[in-house]
């Protein structure tokens, strides 16, 4: 029942994860690595400070596109691919966007980005669902 | 100095994870997800499935633990002080439920150096009590001045 179309806007999806989002994420995921939780340890490596988990926000593209066009169906989404470039951080707005790429019967191709200000910070995101 | 592939193909022992309610959701928690299927089994049975069913981002939760000791192998060789999360890709299967008892295998599909960065890949394997296909995973990890 995909009545999407080529060209279609993903509705965007806006978060501004607190500073304490990254300590959440980490118990949630499991994943402890202190670049995402300690801003000094951080700079020692040569980035900016703690860095939002690439995989929280992949997990947001995930949301925006399960949410926007499968009213939140967790068994829609077939496959997501992204790369991660730009640093994200917490305390600055994560807006994901994305279009429709193609329909085929049930199966809808999406692209999608994920950025902060002007940085992406996930790039070349496709979503495959089944609607 | 040139990379080591020594590692690619190789397979580390699985790892089992069995899935909660309650870290089902935490994770839908803290990733704003609200649709009741991830928080009440009354609804998640009403939507046909068989308890509580997990994100498909939770994906990380059970599979990611499987590439621990990959990632530390000194086969491999990673350099942590250096490495960064390049790129993801899932593809989905069987939806994850709670009572689930998840068996994820990971190997290293590829070592490579692309101007001066070494990229690290990985695969893994998720199935379920049952034997069905829950996830594949791969994970690109990049080492920046290898």
């Amino acid at each position: 029942m995909a009545d999407s179309k080529a060209g279609d806007a993903v509705p965007e999806l806006r978060v501004t994860p607190d500073k304490y989002l990254p300590y959440r994420y980490a118990g949630a995921s499991g994943d402890f690595n202190p670049i995402h939780l300690d801003a000094e340890f951080a700079k020692s490596v040569g980035l900016p400070s703690n860095i939002l988990h690439g995989l929280y926000s992949m997990g947001l593209v995930a949301k925006a596109a399960a949410q926007g066009l499968a009213g939140g169906d967790p068994r829609a989404l077939k496959k997501l691919t992204v790369q991660f470039r730009g640093m994200g951080l917490p305390e600055q707005e994560i807006v994901v966007s994305g279009s429709v790429k193609e329909v085929e019967g049930d199966r809808v191709t999406v692209d999608l980005e994920a950025k902060q200000g002007d940085t992406r910070i996930i790039r070349n995101a496709q979503a495959e669902l089944e609607l | 100095m040139a990379i080591k592939t020594d590692a690619v193909g190789k397979s580390w022992p699985s790892t089992t994870y069995q899935v909660g309610r309650e870290k089902i959701k935490e994770y839908a928690t803290v990733l704003g997800i609200e649709n009741p299927v991830h928080f009440d089994v009354g609804a998640a049975r009403e939507a046909g499935f068989r308890d509580v069913v997990a994100p498909p981002m939770f994906a990380v939760v059970y599979a990611m633990p499987s590439l621990a000791p990959a990632m530390f192998d000194p086969e491999v060789g990673i350099n942590f002080a250096q490495l960064v999360h390049g790129g993801q890709t899932f593809e989905w299967d069987e939806p994850a439920c709670s009572g689930d008892v998840i068996t994820t295998t990971a190997t290293c599909t590829s070592i490579e150096e692309k101007l001066g960065n070494g990229f690290y890949v990985f695969e893994t394997t998720s199935v379920n009590g049952d034997g069905a296909e829950v996830v594949r995973g791969t994970w690109t990890n990049i080492v920046r001045g290898v």
